[in-house]
C-alpha cells in the first residue's frame, strides 16, 4: 500500500544530485572531483540494522468504542505497518482508551461494558492493550490531555527501567496500569536509551481530523500542541480529501512533517454507528466485529432503541466545556 | 439441524435459510495465485469453526478436473431428491455459498409445526458477489443455457459490491431480466470490501491481514507459507 508521509519530497532518484535534501540520515561525501555525491544506501534510505536509531512510538486511540470493531483494530496495524516501514520508527505498543461516560455522547453505553468488549477484541494481541484511565476520570477529559499524560507514564518508565523494553521481547505480557502505580523503586537518573523515550502519537480516522473543523468541539490549542507535540497518525480512505484538510489548515500545515496519512485500500465502512444500527434491526453483525465482542453485546443485550437514546439532548461535554469557557473569557459576547 | 440454526427473517419474510456452504473450486480451474486445493479447504474449515450454519464441502476441489458451476448444483439437487432424510452433511457444494431456503412459514420456530422432509425441499440457490454476475458477460466463461438453468431452475443470491451494478448487469442481459424474479439482490448495509486479491498483496508485501481474516486462518497461512513474494512467510514472524 502506498503511504503519504510529509516528510518526503518527491521520489528520490539514486545518483541524482541534490542540492537539498530531505531526511537524510548523514550528507553525502565529496568526491575527488568535489562533486556532492550521495551513498547508494543513503539514497535508498535501508532500514538501519541498529534499531537504537530508531525512535520508540506507542499508538494512542481515542474514541467511544461503543463497540469497538475490526474497523477500529485495522486502523492499529495499517499504523504499526506504515510506521515500522518508514524505517525511522519501531512501533512497540497500541493503547486503545475509551472516552468515559461524562462524555455524554448519544448512544454511548457505560464505559465497564465498552472497556470489556475492547478487552476482549485484544485478547489475542501481543501489543494492543485497552487503558482505563481516561474512562476513570469523573470529568471528560480532552484528548490532549490523555496524550500528556501516556507520554509522561512512558517517561517515568523509562526513568525507572531504562533497560526493560517496554513489550516486544516479552510476549504475552501486557503491562497493566496499576503494575506500573504500583512500581515504588526510586527514580534514578540513568542514561537514557539512545532512542530516548518513546513517544505516544495520535491514531485515528479521517473523521477524527476533519472533526477539527466542528465549531467548539476542539480548542485551537489543543490542536496546536497535538500535532506541535506529540503527532498524528492518520488512515484515510485512498482519495479521501485529507491532504486537503490539511493544506486549508495553518496549524495542520505548520506541522504536516508530523502527520502521516496512510492509505487505506480496503473499503471498510464498519462504524459503530452502522453496528449498532445494525443490531436494532436484526441483522448479523458477524464478521464485523471480534466473535467474543459479538457474543458480548448478544449476551448483554447491550445496544437496542433504548441505549441509542441515552444522551438525547444533552450537549456533548467538549462543546459545553469549549462554549462556557468562550463565555467566561468573554462576558459581553 | 436445531431450530436454533434459523437466521432471522430475511426483508421478503418469504424465505429461511437453514445452511450455507462453501465449496471452493478445483485447482484445474487453473486461476492465477491458486494455491492447492487442501490448503483452500482446510482454511475455510478453520474460518468456519465458530459457525453454526455455514459449512465446507470439498467434494468440488477433490474430484479429477474442474466442473461447471450448474453441474455441481444439479449433482446436489438429484442427491437431495433421492434422500428422505436430508441429510444436508453428506451433500456436495460449490464454489459459492449455497442457501438452501425452506419454503415453510418461517415466522414460527416450533418444531412440531416444521414440515416433515417429505414436505417442500430446501431450495438450493447460488450465491455470489455482483461481480460474478458481472463475469456472465465474459465472453466464453459461462454457456448462456448454462445461465439460463442457474437463474430459472435454481435461483441466484447476489451481494452488492462497491464499483459493480447489479441492476444494471441483469437489465443488460435477456436471459437475466427474464428471470429476473428469481435473482435476489442484497444489499450489503456495511460495506467491507475484503478481497481475497488485496489480501495476497498484502501477504506478499509483509503486511500484517490481521482482523480481516480468522487468527486461525493466518497462522495456518504463515505455517504453511502461503501467499508469500518468495515462497516463505515475509511477515513480521508473530501474529501480534
Amino acid at each position: 500500500m502506498t503511504s503519504r508521509n510529509h516528510t518526503q519530497g518527491s521520489a528520490w532518484t539514486p545518483g541524482l544530485k541534490q542540492s537539498s535534501c530531505f531526511s537524510l540520515p548523514s550528507p553525502g561525501t565529496r568526491d575527488s572531483s568535489g562533486v556532492r555525491g550521495f551513498h547508494l544506501d543513503h539514497q535508498l534510505q535501508l532500514l538501519p540494522m541498529d534499531t537504537s536509531e530508531k525512535t520508540e512510538v506507542v499508538l494512542l486511540a481515542c474514541g467511544s468504542f461503543n463497540p469497538i470493531t475490526n474497523m477500529h483494530l485495522r486502523l492499529f496495524e495499517l499504523g504499526k505497518d506504515y510506521m515500522n516501514a518508514t524505517g525511522k520508527y519501531r512501533v512497540i505498543k497500541g493503547i486503545i482508551s475509551p472516552v468515559g461516560d461524562a462524555y455524554k455522547k448519544k448512544g454511548l453505553i457505560p464505559a465497564h461494558h465498552r472497556i470489556i468488549m475492547a478487552e476482549l477484541a485484544t485478547k489475542n494481541s501481543h501489543w494492543l492493550e485497552v487503558d482505563t484511565w481516561e474512562s476513570l476520570q469523573k470529568e471528560w477529559v480532552e484528548t490532549v490531555k490523555v496524550l500528556r499524560h501516556h507520554q509522561e507514564k512512558l517517561a517515568t518508565d523509562s526513568c525507572d527501567h531504562p533497560q526493560r523494553s517496554l513489550l516486544m521481547d516479552r510476549p504475552g505480557r501486557k503491562r497493566k496500569w496499576d503494575e506500573q502505580k504500583q512500581d515504588s523503586s526510586p527514580k534514578k537518573p540513568q542514561e537514557p536509551k539512545s532512542t530516548g523515550v518513546p513517544r505516544v502519537k495520535l491514531l485515528c480516522g479521517a473523521d477524527l481530523l476533519e472533526s477539527f473543523n466542528v465549531p467548539n468541539l476542539w480548542k485551537t490549542e489543543d490542536i496546536t500542541q497535538i500535532v506541535a507535540n506529540y503527532g498524528l497518525i492518520c488512515i484515510t480512505r485512498a482519495g479521501s480529501d485529507a491532504q486537503k484538510f490539511i493544506y486549508e489548515s495553518d496549524v495542520l500545515w505548520r506541522h504536516q512533517s508530523n502527520i502521516h496519512l496512510v492509505d487505506e485500500w480496503i473499503t471498510n465502512d464498519i462504524s459503530s454507528t452502522k453496528i449498532r444500527r445494525a443490531l436494532r434491526r436484526g441483522q448479523s453483525i458477524r464478521y464485523l466485529v471480534p466473535d467474543l465482542v459479538q457474543e458480548y453485546i448478544e449476551k448483554h443485550d447491550l445496544y437496542n432503541s433504548e441505549s441509542e437514546d441515552r444522551n438525547v439532548g444533552v450537549i456533548l461535554a467538549p462543546l459545553q466545556r469549549n462554549i462556557s469557557e468562550a463565555k467566561h473569557s468573554n462576558p459581553t459576547a | 439441524m436445531s431450530p436454533s440454526l434459523t437466521q432471522k427473517p430475511s426483508p421478503t419474510g418469504m424465505y429461511q435459510v437453514i445452511e450455507g456452504i462453501i465449496s471452493p473450486v478445483n485447482d484445474s480451474y487453473g486461476k492465477k495465485d491458486l494455491v492447492a486445493s487442501h490448503h483452500r479447504v482446510a482454511m475455510a474449515q478453520l474460518a468456519l469453526q465458530t459457525s453454526d450454519w455455514i459449512r465446507v464441502d470439498p467434494w468440488e476441489s477433490e474430484q479429477a478436473q474442474w466442473m461447471e458451476t450448474v453441474k455441481v448444483l444439479r449433482l446436489i439437487e438429484r442427491s437431495r431428491s433421492k434422500t428422505a432424510d436430508y441429510p444436508v452433511k453428506h451433500l456436495p457444494l460449490h464454489h459459492h455459498n449455497q442457501l438452501l431456503k425452506s419454503s415453510a412459514q418461517m415466522e414460527d420456530p416450533d418444531p412440531s409445526k416444521t414440515p416433515s422432509a417429505s414436505a417442500a425441499l430446501p431450495e438450493l440457490k447460488l450465491l455470489c458477489g455482483a461481480d460474478v454476475l458481472k463475469t456472465f458477460q465474459t465472453p466464453n466463461l459461462w454457456k448462456d443455457e448454462h445461465i439460463q438453468e442457474i437463474v430459472e431452475k435454481f435461483g441466484l443470491v447476489c451481494v452488492s459490491r462497491r464499483g459493480h451494478d447489479p441492476k444494471g448487469y441483469i437489465l443488460d442481459s435477456p436471459i437475466l431480466r427474464q428471470f429476473q424474479h428469481n435473482i435476489h439482490l442484497a444489499r450489503e448495509p456495511i460495506q467491507n470490501e475484503i478481497s481475497a486479491t488485496y489480501i495476497r498483496k498484502a501477504l506478499g508485501q509483509g503486511q500484517s491481514v490481521k482482523y480481516l481474516l480468522p487468527d486461525t486462518v493466518i497462522a495456518y497461512i504463515r505455517d504453511h507459507g502461503l501467499y508469500s513474494s518468495d515462497g516463505s512467510w515475509t511477515g513480521k514472524g508473530k501474529i501480534s
